[in-house]
């Protein structure tokens, strides 16, 4: 069979991927540029911060003949004179780069008490003339005679490890290399990770119950009233995070308007003033208030396409109201309860502005604890593996909500 | 309110309890905004009403922490590097967001979803992340603590907003009006400014406009990126809110809030342009 030839002689086949090739490379290279910069300046960024939670370059790169000579050790008896010695003499070549106040810091990470021992031996060891630092360094610190402070920097000393992520989830390695809990007081993850999902939770059911009624009456009202009703939603949406939270603090303080409005009508007496604000409370209601348009948008547009035909075909079989509603329009809406819910609850596992402004100490969530570890503390190991554990469930959730709903479909205002 | 015959008492209790709860709601929605206006006129340094208030005593009222936010250079600085990084921002979203959606909307492209996934991500990732992510960057390659560093920044921030809101101009193009014109004798480049542009021209405003209040609302990265010489508004704000939140907070509010109407209104005539335009009925 001979193929279809066009003008110039080419078969018809060949020309025809060539047009669409071009018109592909077309394509791509209108996108590319942006492509480009969101790779570059976004997620390898992301990526690159994310690998500090496994990356663990401190004590391995300042310490790394000791920590050589540690990997060959038994981890039974105390280690040879040797590694001593070479301890003492990396020790005070990190301290002529400046490096110490790191490594004191990073095994301070792991054991408190660690930075003043490393940093009271360095001062010793620079006036020390002898030559037996292991009974030097036992000297200066007892507890370098202790074979637990040597596993603890052999640990420390690993390039890569998933300590961090042992951190994050209130787990440690014991001395004996199984890994166990944290001690009682050092568990805290665990519990804010399981509050940031329960707050998230509650904020998704307040943001669902307050916005399905809205919504409904939107949808049913007629075009130009319930555009009015729309801009009261829309308004908030357009609002500056801040301005809200602001507005929220003015509102729930103990001499705050919602305070007084209570007195005046003697709900509550003067020094009966509830505290409303820089807790738990005040996070949920602020924080329902914010997602409450991304909630009500997806239902409103959903709601809107329903016809009013099926609930009255309902009402005519015999169907009560109730039976009506619940029979035949909510199963109709469950795509916009879906995406509303996945979105409310997606925004708020990631919340920080809101909780950091009015959560007081019980509302804090995980990302404030990830802000905390970025700039006050400087672990930024344990940051990452937060980080990497916050954006994991993001990221699941978002798949699910391209699953359910496709991002393509997402509306803005 | 008329019933039709057959609603019975429950039925209207039902029906004006709804209205209620829909009122309720609505005052939940807006009023935390409005109550912040008035009482940015308060006389007095208080965040509550005060009985003058009340009463409508116009001695009552001032403007004195508008005078306030005058006199304290620190807000105009805050406010002139709010208004540079947002406007520089949105445009490179602008421009690299609508290329992208011109060239996502096409059926030609390659590996649409995944390259799609990429782009919208600045939106799904959580800011303390993308905020630490951006800090470590920008500080190995010089750029933290300054404003091009910001701008760059924010301006990934803002461009799923403008490659979503152009998409979706996009999906209701009419391509037999490409065609039509290419058949009339002009180039694609004509084609382009003349018919495709005019057409998609409200969703890339709408676009920039998300970009921009994102940007100009933006303190999570700001917190992490840039120091006291590039402070923003909402920085200024934060700071206020957190060591000693005075009236002029408020005050501010109020202006933004203004801003924010005004940003709202304009999106909206847009929305209505461009359904004109493409000849979609109003929704």
């Amino acid at each position: 069979m001979t193929s279809i030839l066009t003008a110039d002689g080419t078969p018809l086949k060949d020309s025809l991927r060539k047009a669409e090739r071009g018109r592909r490379a077309k394509a791509f290279l209108l996108v590319a540029p942006l492509l480009l910069f969101v790779l570059i300046s976004f997620v390898l960024p992301i990526f690159e911060m994310l690998f500090r939670s496994v990356d663990n370059p401190v004590v391995a790169n300042n310490l790394p003949l000791t920590i050589e000579k540690l990997q060959k050790w038994d981890g039974t008896n105390l280690p040879d004179q040797e590694t001593f010695s070479l301890l003492a003499k990396e020790l005070l070549i990190a301290r002529e780069n400046s490096k110490v106040g790191k490594i004191a810091a990073r095994l301070n990470f792991e054991s408190g008490g660690m930075r003043s021992m490393i940093n009271k031996t360095v001062r010793k060891v620079r006036k020390y003339k002898g030559n037996d630092y292991k009974k030097a360094l036992i000297q200066f610190d007892k507890r370098w005679g202790a074979v637990v402070t040597w596993k603890v920097i052999k640990r420390i000393g690993q390039r890569y490890t998933g300590v961090q992520y042992l951190a994050a989830l209130d787990l440690k390695v014991n001395e004996d290399n199984t890994i166990g809990l944290q001690s009682e007081d050092r568990r805290i993850y665990v519990k804010i990770f399981l509050r940031t999902i329960w707050i998230s939770f509650l904020v998704t059911v307040f943001c669902l119950v307050l916005a399905y009624p809205v919504s409904f009456l939107l949808a049913t009202l007629p075009l130009r009233i319930s555009n009015i009703f729309l801009i009261m939603v829309l308004l908030p949406f357009w609002t500056s995070l801040l301005v809200r939270t602001t507005s929220w603090i003015v509102l729930l303080q103990r001499n705050g308007v919602v305070n007084d409005i209570l007195v005046a009508l003697n709900i509550i007496s003067e020094d009966g003033r509830i505290q409303m604000i820089y807790n738990q409370t005040g996070t949920l209601v602020a924080m329902t208030q914010i997602l409450l348009p991304f909630m009500i948008l997806p239902l409103y547009s959903v709601m809107k396409t329903i016809s009013p035909s099926y609930m009255r075909a309902a009402r005519s079989l015999g169907a009560s109201p109730l039976t009506a509603f619940v029979r035949v329009y909510m199963p109709q809406t469950t795509p916009g309860i879906g995406a509303g819910c996945l979105l409310v609850f997606i925004l708020s596992i990631g919340y920080y502005i809101t909780p950091a402004l009015v959560g007081g100490r019980s509302g804090q969530l995980i990302s404030n604890f990830i802000a905390y570890h970025m700039k006050s503390s400087l672990n930024w190991g344990l940051a990452a593996a937060l980080g990497t554990i916050l954006l994991v469930a993001v990221l699941i959730l978002y798949w699910l909500y391209n699953k359910i709903i496709g991002i393509d479909k997402m509306k803005l205002g | 309110m008329t019933f039709p015959p057959y609603v019975g008492v429950g039925g209207k209790i039902a029906h004006y309890s709804f209205i209620i709860f829909c009122g309720f709601v609505f005052i939940f929605l807006i009023a935390p905004i409005l109550v912040i206006i008035p009482l940015s006129f308060n006389a007095e340094p208080y965040f509550t009403f005060t009985e003058g208030m009340i009463s409508l005593e116009p001695e009552a009222y001032s403007t004195r922490w508008y005078a306030d936010i005058a006199k304290n250079p620190q807000w105009a600085f805050s406010a002139a590097n709010s208004i540079i990084v947002a406007i520089c921002s949105t445009f490179l979203a602008t421009l690299l967001g609508t290329l992208a959606a011109l060239g996502l909307s096409q059926s030609h492209m390659p590996y649409k979803s995944a390259v799609m996934g990429v782009l919208i991500s600045p939106m799904i990732v959580p800011l303390i992340i993308s905020a630490a992510g951006m800090f470590f960057f920008y500080s190995n390659i010089g750029l933290a603590q300054t404003l091009p560093g910001l701008i760059l920044a924010h301006a990934v921030l803002g461009t799923p907003f403008v490659v979503i809101t152009v998409t979706a101009t996009l999906t209701g193009f009419d391509h037999s009006l490409t065609r039509a014109s290419q058949s009339l004798g002009a180039d694609s480049r004509k084609t382009f400014f003349k018919i495709q542009m005019p057409l998609i021209l409200p969703g890339v405003i709408s676009g920039a406009l998300f970009a921009f209040i994102t940007s100009f609302d933006e303190v999570v990265i700001v917190f992490f990126l840039a120091g006291f010489e590039q402070r923003t508004i909402p920085r200024q704000m934060w700071a206020g809110i957190r060591e000693q939140i005075s009236p002029t907070i408020l005050a501010v509010a109020t202006i933004l809030v203004v801003v924010s109407i005004l940003l709202l209104t304009t999106v909206e005539l847009l929305r209505r342009r461009s359904e004109k335009l493409r000849g979609i009925s109003p929704s």
